[in-house]
């Protein structure tokens, strides 16, 4: 529900580990909203959504957002940290050290100690994509993940896409354009 | 240089001062604003040296009060507005112990430094030692109850457009009773009776809004990322 107006119903669908789904639709359709209900930050109006993991199943929001990687419409960086600051702060928040190939992986090794204001929007988007590779989650939620990329930028997202579900993870994606993975698309 | 490998809580407080230091807006307005304050009393009373000493206390509470609210509303804003909170909330840490490390930095980054400050401006209030070190231990127990109130106040005006002209309206009434037992306690040393008593029941406040208060932070985070 958006206020009064129902975003969706009936919708029932289930991605399994390895695959990446794309959700599609007009703007305003509810991509986002979806998104953010499988993270737990909106509950839905009715039915639910169910986490199975080798551990047993979840259907409480807490426990599901602990597999989640998020990429939402914002970047989640902060001007004041550098580059590596900012990738370290990730890390370390989810208790773990610092992968010093993060950067390399998304070709911001270069940008190491640049504070984070310098950054273009393409590489604000690399920097918050190399998060999602330090987070180790298996679950990667995507809003719009080619938003303000550059040609290369598409490649490389879609190369750690595939590599991300090619290592048993998942993807679920809200995008208008393509994903490249040979992946199953909800249409809303 | 990349920080020690450190626990979610730490990290979260780590780079909470960090931006605190580096945004320049934080502890420099807060004592700019306080010590600003603090000189424009004594010159608007006058040269009354036994009515400065009489409101000392209160004044400078309600100045440090003021002070710290101004940073009070980008406890949660900045990391609402660029994506960080979203990021934090789907992290190991929980949100309560989120809300516990930005009132931890908050007072480390205004509180305190308020604090140490105070004596110097105690000066321009004639107030003799035993009422400064008073003033300087009220401030120091009471101004954790100031960030952690504020965090209440920060977090439920967090999507709010001008929430920051919402949250003293929100805030300020819930810190009187700081304010009073703070300024009480400087009020009784000046009348040669013991504080123990004014500070005891600031001390209660304070353990009781940094105990509470991330709860309610919480739960009013939890509320506005839904939103």
């Amino acid at each position: 529900m958006r206020g009064d107006r129902k975003l969706f119903d009936g919708l029932s669908f289930r991605v399994t580990a390895g695959q990446a789904l794309a959700v599609e639709g007009a703007n305003g359709a509810g991509k986002t909203s979806l998104l953010r209900m499988i993270a737990g930050f909106l509950a839905p109006a009715a039915g639910r959504i169910v986490l199975k993991s080798a551990e047993g199943e979840s259907a409480e929001a807490e426990e599901r957002g602990k597999s989640i990687g998020w990429l939402g419409h914002q970047d989640g960086l902060k001007p004041q940290l550098t580059v590596r600051e900012q990738l370290d702060f990730f890390a370390h928040l989810h208790g773990r050290k610092a992968d010093a190939n993060a950067l390399e992986r998304v070709g911001l090794a270069r940008q190491a100690e640049l504070p984070c204001r310098y950054l273009s929007a393409g590489q604000r988007r690399r920097l918050a994509l190399a998060r999602l590779l330090v987070s180790e989650r298996p679950v990667w939620l995507l809003d719009e993940p080619f938003a303000a990329l550059d040609t290369a930028g598409q490649g490389l997202i879609a190369q750690l896409m595939a590599r991300h579900c090619g290592h048993g993870g998942i993807i679920i994606a809200a995008t208008h354009d393509p994903l490249g993975l040979g992946n199953e698309s909800l249409k809303l | 240089m990349s920080p020690a490998f450190l626990n979610p809580f730490g990290t979260l407080l780590l780079r909470d001062l960090k931006l605190a230091a580096r945004s320049g807006g934080g502890a420099a307005l807060a004592l700019s604003f306080f010590a600003l304050v603090a000189t424009l009393v004594p010159l608007g009373v006058g040269a009354d040296l036994k009515l400065l000493a009489r409101v000392a206390g209160g004044i400078l509470w309600v100045a440090a009060v003021l002070s710290a609210l101004l940073s009070l509303d980008r406890l949660f804003q900045g990391d609402f507005e660029d994506g960080s909170l979203e990021v934090i909330a789907l992290s190991p840490l929980a949100l309560e112990m989120t809300a516990l490390a930005k009132i931890m930095a908050h007072w480390l980054s205004t509180g305190l430094p308020l604090t140490l400050l105070s004596p110097v401006l105690a000066l321009l209030f004639n107030l003799d030692v035993a009422p400064t070190v008073t003033l300087f231990l009220s401030l120091l127990i009471g101004t954790p109850a100031v960030s952690a109130v504020g965090a209440i106040g920060a977090s439920l005006t967090l999507s709010l457009k001008r929430g920051g002209l919402i949250l003293p309206l929100i805030i300020l009434p819930l810190l009187a009773p700081a304010v009073i037992f703070g300024a009480g306690a400087v009020r009784l040393v000046l009348d040669g009776m013991g504080s123990g008593s004014a500070l005891g029941l600031l001390a209660a406040f304070s353990f009781g809004a940094v105990l509470l208060s991330p709860f309610a932070a919480a739960a009013s985070v939890r509320l506005n990322l839904g939103g």
